[in-house]
């Protein structure tokens, strides 16, 4: 079942194409890998399907879609007096849920519940990282987007940061799109991948729709990528 | 302070119990605002918004109708033009604001004479009739209750309007309200401080309570406190040394932001 349907999707800044002539469907519980090269209109994507940018084509979420947003990067004055709890409270009040939900979410993301009392600029940027997803799951969505989740945090809570969203989907049967950069990536966690360069290169399964003509074509140069094999536990690498 | 001061300033607030009162409402509401304000950047263009007040006011004083209809005509015209521009351009609000407004102050000397031109840029003690106190209330209510009741979505928006949408904030329309309030509060400033330095009523108290508080909500707390007592002390002050009200309520601003600073520079 289809939880969301994107056809002829078009963003226009000044005249100038962002995106143009995206068309890709997501079901219920996929995991969505958008990948590209920088400025191939990943996040673009992203905030036309949050409706934040005016765009042409169509995009048709399913009624009972609720969206959990998790961006790159907050960009905080290091001097705002704002709390992690009052940063989280801000949505807690915005849904009207219920403020408990915060202590299983800090849980999940494996924060003490002693950073809600300390400003948000003044936290780790792994830790900030680990709020936004707090947030992002604020009021129980059942979509979840993620644009380069670990962008910036070091490798170590990068991989802690990807294992905590995949117990997520497990656990809460999440439908997720995930923007990245690591292909290594693509092969761990989504069922899908959708390639984007100001246009739509591929989309489809990993293992069928990235073959290396198409990552060359999607990143100019030939690409190294390791593909990870489940059930024998191997990585390849591909030149 | 010697027993005449005292006398003098009893006096003043015996006979001006209105205009006290007001002054005092309004801080709180500058206060409270400030904190948003300054969230959002919006130091520098505190400035030439209340600057828009000053060609309402001249005409209103050619047209010899009460000059406070004219200031809020053209602030509530100001208003709409920020947020129509910021919504179809994106561009930042300070640089529309710098640019539009500032004109608004050489216009509006041109068109405002004399005295009443230093009035309306530094503040005076002019009196408040009871209708112009009970509708300044009024508007001060409103105010105050819109800032705390839509605070949560007020600091998601300033914080990433993108978050702001995706949990279901109207962000445009959040932001006409935040500006219409902002030039409410100018307008019912102008009077205490004047058109030169209402914006700093707003943006000075809420930076002491930058340097100086840990949450949000210590934010707001200390801005409105410190927008009161600039009023009061400042107000005392200009009796005392028969100076225009709008520097001295700002100068004592000015002197509380420097001790924050000290305080800062200790933490």
């Amino acid at each position: 079942m289809k939880i969301l349907e994107v056809r002829d999707l078009s963003v226009y800044f000044d005249n100038t194409a962002a995106l143009e002539n995206v068309s890709f469907d997501v079901e219920r519980e996929d995991s969505l890998a958008i990948i590209g090269p920088n400025g191939a209109g990943k996040t673009v994507l992203f905030r036309a399907l949050l409706g934040t940018v005016p765009y042409q084509g169509e995009i048709k979420w399913a009624g009972d879609a609720r969206i959990g947003y998790v961006p790159q990067r907050l960009t905080i004055e290091r001097a705002l007096p704002l709390t992690v709890q009052e940063f989280l409270n801000t949505k807690l009040h915005i849904l009207r849920a219920n403020p408990s939900e915060v202590k299983s979410l800090l849980e999940i993301v494996r924060l003490q519940p002693a950073i809600l009392k300390r400003p948000l600029a003044k936290i780790s940027s792994g830790q900030l990282q680990r709020a936004l997803i707090v947030f992002a799951l604020i009021g129980n969505p059942n979509v979840l987007l993620f644009d380069e989740p670990t962008a910036s945090v070091d490798p170590s809570s990068e991989e802690q940061i990807y294992e905590t969203l995949h117990n997520l989907e497990d656990q809460r049967h999440l439908t997720t799109l995930i923007i990245s950069h690591d292909l290594s990536l693509v092969y761990r966690y989504a069922n899908k991948v959708l390639c984007l360069s100001g246009k739509q290169l591929c989309f489809g399964v990993p293992q069928e729709t990235l073959s290396t003509e198409t990552l060359n074509k999607l990143y100019g140069a030939p690409r190294k990528y390791y593909e990870h094999h489940h059930e024998h536990g191997h990585n390849h690498v591909h030149n | 302070m010697s027993t005449t001061t005292n006398m003098a300033i009893i006096t003043f607030i015996t006979n001006n119990p209105y205009y006290v009162l007001l002054a005092l409402s309004t801080a709180v509401a500058a206060g409270i605002l400030g904190a948003f304000a300054v969230m959002r950047r919006m130091a520098l263009a505190s400035d030439p918004i209340s600057h828009i007040a000053l060609p309402g006011l001249g005409l209103a004083l050619l047209l010899k109708i009460n000059p406070l209809i004219g200031a809020a005509a053209t602030l509530l015209v100001g208003a709409l033009l920020i947020w129509s521009f910021e919504k179809r351009t994106g561009i930042a609000t300070e640089t529309l604001i710098g640019v539009v407004f500032s004109l608004a102050l050489a216009i509006g000397s041109i068109v405002t004479s004399g005295e009443e031109l230093i009035d309306a840029l530094l503040g005076n003690y002019s009196n408040v009739s009871p209708t112009e106190f009970f509708v300044g209330i009024a508007v001060v209510i409103a105010i105050i209750a819109f800032l705390l009741a839509k605070r949560q979505e007020l600091t998601l928006a300033i914080l990433s309007p993108d978050l702001a949408k995706t949990s279901g904030v109207a962000t445009d329309r959040l932001n006409l309200y935040f500006l219409l309030a902002f030039v409410a509060t100018v307008l019912l400033g102008l009077r205490f401080v004047g058109v030169l330095l209402m914006g700093s009523l707003v943006i000075i108290p809420a930076a002491v309570a930058k340097n100086l508080a840990r949450s949000m909500r210590g934010m707001i707390t200390i801005g409105a406190a410190v927008a009161v007592a600039s009023v009061l002390a400042g107000l005392a002050g200009a009796i005392y040394l028969h100076l225009p009200t709008g520097p001295a309520i700002v100068t004592v601003a000015a002197a509380i932001f420097i001790l924050s600073l000290l305080k800062k520079q200790r933490d």
